[in-house]
């Protein structure tokens, strides 16, 4: 067969197509609705894992991949061992002095705690702000940039010095007209001379980032932690290919430092982010399962759906069957047409469910950042085409094999 | 010269459960271009299943059917769809259009099947309605026109690819008497413009349009000659 015969069969089918589906709206749009709901959830759960890797890929690159954080705590582990972990020796700077002078697998260290204080200028005053103590490397442990001035130095964070660098929306809060630089505030009831502002950073898990402002940790130390709160270590490795490399390191020297027993069991944790990429990947994989299951599941109905309602239009149109076979169409032409007809019918039902999702993704937008990829709506378009030439096949077979005199004589 | 229609020896048998049916037995004809030829025959004479593989709706249990020289006995269903659509024009008494078309759209379906460009077909279309007088109801569908008026569609239809035969199969059978012969008419016309007419039928009238009469009985030709007291064209009857 040519070409251009196709393109005609095509057109042809085409408009036969229309023409059923017009002709029989309603229980063309009924038949659909199995394929409805399965691009609706086929969308959202598209959707929902975009905004979780949205979400993840953020997190991942402010929390820095090649950054270790060495804690009491590990991350994501169950509430089981709580008092285990809350009951361990602190960390301390005498720890962290050691693992600056042994380590050699170390780009950036910075001992790191925090905590709430208000801080003031004059009369302004910003409540719920994040003090964190630390030194001058916390630039490159937290990959964070300087807007204004510059971050405090060496020199300065060791001589101990009253400077403070202000997060983005601290500066903003506290200055909304005058340049912060030079400025004395107030953080508790001690006073810091403002040296920087941090570029802005955007929220992480729902937490603003720029709500802090940084000191160096022996001002807060003395400041603003007492005896049983220790501090967390902030460890950039050297190479980002040879993190177990680093993190073997720092458990060695840690272990001595700390006096752990041979074969006993670390008695502190490094966590890395990681941890985050495997807790993402088990909630994306849970959205995605919950999802499938549901689209697979209305897609199924929705296939049935298609069929049955291909094999009443088949039965309906027998006579038209036998008279377009008796001037002269094919098996192939008979089983084209209504291929199309079931494809058409699944695509409308794909289009109606993308126009009702898009609006349900704004919601999920409210929760979760996110939008409607192109991709899956795409995906989803392939998905319910191919679900109507599946489930016309059958149907379409059976009129594509009619005899034409047997079909003739239907009445 | 080569008739257009040679059929030798051809035997049909159903099968209808345990029972074997014997449409036709022994059937033996020829039918030549440009001759207009009645097959008449009572009810389950085997009339309808010799117009069935005549027209190449269906093939014979056995023997030999050229068309054109062609032998189309055992050929698939898909060549035999070819020569339904190259080489045969169907009217049928139920007119037998597709309702939700246009007449001219119902004219062109066997030039899309034969995978015609859409200018040629949509000219061709209309100068076949133009035949049968048609060209001003081109764009209503069939509930919109008359018996007489969808018949003429039906026959604009089969025209249209300038086929070797036409076959009606009582294509006045669902008219009224005086649109009958309107439609009788225009085949003899048909006839007069040098096309091959095969007219079935179990109206005597109707057979008296025709040259040639050939009568089945029981599976077998009983009786192939020419008409007697032939109704001229033009002279109503």
């Amino acid at each position: 067969m040519r070409l251009t015969d196709w393109g005609y069969e095509i057109k042809e089918g085409l408009a036969i197509s229309f023409q059923a589906i017009r002709a029989n709206k309603m229980r063309s749009v009924l038949t659909t609705l199995g394929i409805v709901i399965g691009i609706v959830s086929v969308t959202l759960m598209g959707t929902a894992i975009e905004g979780l890797s949205r979400a993840f890929n953020d997190t991942v690159s402010k929390i820095g991949a090649d950054v270790l954080y060495v804690q009491k705590f590990p991350w994501f582990d169950g509430g089981d061992n709580w008092w285990k972990y809350r009951n361990r020796k602190n960390l301390d700077l005498k720890q962290y002095r050691a693992v600056r002078e042994q380590a050699t697998q170390v780009a950036a260290l910075t001992p790191a705690a925090g905590t709430r204080v208000p801080i003031k200028y004059r009369s302004i005053s910003a409540d719920g702000i994040i003090v964190i103590g630390a030194n001058e490397q916390y630039v490159q442990t937290a990959g964070v940039g300087v807007e204004a001035g510059r971050f405090f130095s060496q020199a300065e964070s060791n001589g101990d010095r009253p400077v403070a660098v202000l997060g983005y929306t601290v500066a903003e809060k506290l200055f909304p007209s005058e340049t912060p630089l030079g400025k004395n505030v107030k953080i508790g009831s001690h006073t810091f001379r403002v040296v920087g502002v941090m570029t802005k950073q955007g929220s992480f898990l729902g937490m603003n980032m720029d709500d802090r402002a940084i000191i160096p940790i022996t001002q807060f130390l003395q400041k603003y932690s007492n005896h049983r709160r220790g501090v967390e270590l902030h460890v950039k490795a050297a190479d980002i290919n040879d993190l177990d490399n680093t993190k073997e390191e720092l458990r060695g020297i840690l272990r001595k430092v700390r006096g752990v027993k041979p074969g006993a069991e670390d008695d502190f944790a490094i966590n890395q982010q990681e941890m985050f990429i495997q807790t993402f990947n088990a909630i994306g994989g849970v959205v995605a399962g919950i999802g499938l299951f549901i689209t697979a599941l209305s897609l199924f109905v929705g296939a049935i759906g298609i069929m049955n309602i291909m094999f009443v239009s088949v039965t309906e149109r027998t006579k038209e069957i036998g008279i377009r076979k008796a001037i002269g169409a094919k098996r192939s032409t008979i089983l084209f047409q209504f291929l199309i007809e079931s494809a058409i019918l699944s695509l409308l039902g794909g289009i109606i469910g993308i126009v009702i999702a898009y609006p349900l993704s704004l919601l999920v937008d409210q929760i979760l950042p996110t939008s409607m990829p192109l991709s899956v709506v795409a995906i989803a378009m392939f998905i319910s085409l191919l679900v109507g030439v599946v489930s016309g096949f059958l149907p379409a077979n059976r009129a594509s094999k009619m005899d034409p005199v047997d079909a003739l004589r239907y009445e | 010269m080569q008739p257009v229609i040679r059929i030798q020896n051809i035997k049909k048998t159903y099968v209808m459960g345990s029972v074997e049916v014997h449409a036709l037995v022994d059937v033996t004809l020829n039918i030549n271009k440009n001759e207009y030829v009645a097959i008449m025959g009572p009810s389950g004479s085997g009339k309808s299943t010799l117009m069935n593989i005549i027209g190449c709706l269906d093939t014979p249990s056995s023997g030999l059917y050229e068309f054109n020289g062609v032998n189309v006995s055992d050929m698939n269903d898909n060549e035999l769809a070819k020569i339904r659509n190259r080489e045969i024009g169907f009217v049928f008494q139920t007119f037998n259009l597709l309702a939700r078309s246009d007449a001219l759209h119902n004219v062109e379906l066997p030039l899309i099947y034969a995978g015609m460009k859409k200018t040629d077909r949509k000219r061709l279309a209309a100068e076949a309605l133009q035949h049968v007088k048609l060209e001003d109801r081109m764009h209503h569908k069939p509930n919109e026109l008359s018996g007489g008026q969808r018949q003429r569609v039906a026959i604009a239809r089969a025209l249209v690819t300038n086929p070797s035969i036409i076959l009606a199969d009582e294509p006045t059978g669902n008219l009224d008497s005086k649109t009958g012969v309107e439609i009788m008419g225009l085949f003899n016309e048909l006839h007069a413009q040098g096309n091959t007419i095969i007219l079935v039928t179990h109206e005597e009238d109707i057979a008296r349009h025709a040259h040639r009469v050939i009568r089945v009985r029981d599976g077998e030709v009983e009786h192939d000659g020419p008409v007697e007291h032939r109704i001229l064209p033009g002279v109503h009857a």
